[in-house]
């Protein structure tokens, strides 16, 4: 039904536009010719950059998430009672993630609450503990190394990631695991009598996202930090500073857009992640994501899987403008 | 307490290249002393060295009398002007200039008093709040001062920090980079491969070419006494003839020369024999007026240049480059005419004579 409205409304709107373009061709041609992105980039390419980046951001971007939008706010309905009565507006989908059915005991969906605001904690602090790890190294390697020794510290950085995702995430449970390489070490020293079960404890889990999402906080680092006079950190120096505070008052403003840039990436992509909280976790330990997985797949409700991948958006986005707004960070300054 | 800087047997070394060969002296507790030489002949290198950003690889920096080594530049009673200035381009004026307090611990209150006097100190009153950005070049270089005076520094270091200002600007901040000396009274090192700079600012000079300390001296010493090939040909014009010393007396040398033999002071103690260059300045030269005897050189003008105050004048040279003379503009003397020959003559006592070495190239 629907996709036959589609079709029509295109087929009709094609008629409508069809005659006007071509009665007014030649005053199309040279309003376009006028514009001057046009005369600088001939009319060809000016077409292929505006519709294909109107292309990715609509059509790959902006109607599919519209859709799901438009989901979160559906009944789970069966296939034939789509667009039938039942098919009504609801807010039943976001009501659920924070109350949970009406004939539960809890007045809250404690279940899922705990688990949404432990995935926006525990991002949270992956991001600080990825930005006290990167800082050094990006400074390090920005500053400090010259040439070849910064050039061979990259390559050291970026060759882990060509081993993919699953691979990694595999290869930290077998660091982590109770007879895994770290406890093996700790017995064999004598330091434990037996294994410590670090995937249970979720210790396995916070290593792989934080070792996951490292080469992202450093770049943005190093390039912002790379950008810095080195005279000013003399500077600094030479006016008598101890190194704590040339980083926090010289190093670390010129720094922000990186810092602010690098956060945002790896706090995103690590409320976001899949694949290592579902190799990684602990037995009874949940990820926000895993949820969401669990609606769409296991319980094959769309709407209410949307509905909270919604609610993770949303707080993600709520969230790092809230940041940024503290450390009076503007926006265009993380594309710096 | 005093403040003298010392340098003792300083050499410097960046694993087989050496920056700094053996470096002496003594600079005074508020003296305006200048390290002039061409880029890469080791003067910056010695400034870091007295900073504190690095440690000499022989000798010993002393400043007040003790020993510098391994004591950071944040822990020296030195303050450092970069040559781009270094200012922190995110604080304001206020902020730069009181970051040295702020590291100290001292108060806002009393911070933003020291710095609002240092603004007047340097002309700059009621520019506090703004950014350092929104300042013109010579306003920077004076906040800069401000920021290494801030901290109260004994010896303050300044890298060529005009070098970056138009010629105006950095003729009046000759004027005032001195005033400001010699209102605080502390000692001001100065590096610059600016002779003008180093001649109308300093006390001493020191002139060095290749890592090595060539000479010392205030400025008429070092422009009127050279004490090597390079100080004659780096600081001022001069005209060398090489030659050979056939008669070396007491303060006395002659050298024969491709232009005859010419007679000029000895400082250096040449002897009979030895290679030497005699140096004789444009200024020195005179045109001969008929008979004067001894020390003449007779060649044909090849041009003329005229700039003013002097008509500079050049005469066919068997070297690199024509012998130049200028003459002072008063009508006093007619001017040769192009292709004439001529002659001229000098003041024995106003020409050097001094060992071969390495000239500056222009």
């Amino acid at each position: 039904m629907s996709n036959f409205f589609v079709v029509f409304f295109a087929v009709l709107l094609a008629l409508l536009v069809a005659p006007f373009a071509q009665k007014n061709a030649e005053t199309i041609w040279t309003s376009l010719t006028r514009i001057t992105f046009v005369q600088r980039n001939g009319v060809a390419l000016s077409v292929y950059l505006v519709a294909s980046v109107a292309i990715w951001a609509l059509v790959m971007i902006v109607l599919p998430q519209l859709y799901m939008v438009d989901f979160s706010f559906r009944h789970n309905l069966p296939f034939n009672e789509v667009g039938g009565p039942k098919d009504t507006w609801t807010l039943d989908n976001y009501r659920y993630l924070i109350f949970g059915r009406e004939s539960d005991a809890e007045l809250f969906n404690w279940l899922h609450l705990k688990v949404f605001f432990k995935t926006i904690l525990v991002s949270a602090l992956v991001t600080l503990f990825d930005l006290a790890i990167c800082y050094p190294i990006a400074y390090y390697m920005a500053q400090v190394a010259k040439g070849g020794k910064a050039r061979l510290l990259v390559l050291c950085l970026i060759v882990p990631f060509w081993v993919n995702e699953i691979l990694r995430a595999f290869a930290f449970r077998i660091l982590f695991g109770t007879s895994g390489v770290i406890n093996s070490a700790l017995i064999g020293l004598g330091i434990v009598d037996q294994g410590i079960d670090f995937l249970r404890a979720d210790v396995g889990l916070y290593a792989g996202l934080t070792y996951a999402y490292i080469l992202l906080m450093i770049f943005p680092l190093y390039n912002a930090i790379e950008s810095l006079d080195h005279n000013q950190v003399e500077a600094a120096r030479d006016l008598g500073s101890p190194w704590w505070r040339i980083h926090y008052r010289v190093v670390m403003p010129h720094a922000k857009p990186g810092i602010a840039s690098g956060c945002t990436m790896v706090f995103m992509l690590c409320a976001g992640a899949l694949a290592a909280p579902q190799i990684l976790g602990g037995p009874s330990s949940l990820w926000f994501t895993q949820v969401i997985y669990d609606w769409f797949f296991q319980g094959l409700n769309w709407p209410q899987g949307s509905a909270y991948a919604f609610v993770l958006l949303a707080t993600c986005i709520v969230f790092v403008m809230g940041v940024m707004r503290i450390f009076n960070v503007r926006f265009g300054e993380i594309a710096k | 307490m005093s403040a003298d800087v010392e340098l003792d047997h300083v050499t410097i070394r960046f694993g087989n290249f050496t920056a700094v060969s053996d470096a002496n002296l003594r600079i005074a507790d508020g003296e305006f002393f200048s390290f002039l030489g061409p880029s890469g002949c080791g003067k910056t290198t010695i400034l870091r060295a007295i900073s504190g950003f690095l440690d000499p690889t022989e000798g010993e920096v002393r400043i007040g009398g003790r020993n510098m080594r391994g004591i950071g530049p944040n822990k020296r009673p030195t303050a450092l002007i970069f040559q781009n200035l270094a200012l922190f381009p995110l604080m304001s004026v206020a902020d730069n200039i009181a970051f040295g307090l702020e590291v100290r611990g001292v108060s806002k209150f009393e911070r933003r008093k020291r710095a609002e006097e240092l603004l007047n100190l340097i002309a700059l009153p009621d520019q506090a709040d703004k950014l350092v950005t929104a300042l013109s070049g010579g306003q920077r270089q004076r906040v800069a001062i401000a920021r290494a005076l801030a901290v109260e520094p004994e010896v303050l270091l300044l890298d060529e920090p005009l070098s970056a200002l138009d010629l105006k600007l950095r003729q009046h901040m000759r004027t005032e980079l001195r005033a400001i000396q010699q209102r605080v009274g502390i000692t001001f090192i100065y590096i610059t491969h600016d002779q003008g700079e180093a001649l109308t600012m300093s006390d001493r000079i020191a002139v060095m070419s290749q890592g090595v300390i060539q000479q010392v001296g205030n400025g008429a010493a070092i422009y009127n006494e050279p004490a090597t090939a390079f100080v004659a040909s780096f600081v001022g014009e001069n005209n060398p003839f090489l030659g050979r010393v056939t008669q070396a007396d007491g303060d006395y040398a002659v050298v024969e020369t491709s232009f005859g033999a010419l007679r000029g002071r000895n400082r250096q103690k040449l002897s009979a024999g030895d290679k030497a260059i005699m140096f004789v300045r444009p200024e020195v030269l005179q045109l001969a007026n008929g008979a004067a005897a001894g020390n003449t050189i007779e060649s044909p003008v090849i041009n003329e240049e005229f700039e003013g105050q002097f008509v500079k004048i050049y005469l066919a040279n068997e070297g690199p480059k024509p012998i130049g003379l200028s003459m002072t503009n008063d009508g006093g003397t007619a001017l040769p005419a192009i292709g004439d020959t001529v002659r001229v003559a000098f003041d024995p006592n106003r020409a050097n004579v001094l060992p071969v070495g390495e000239l500056a190239d222009e």
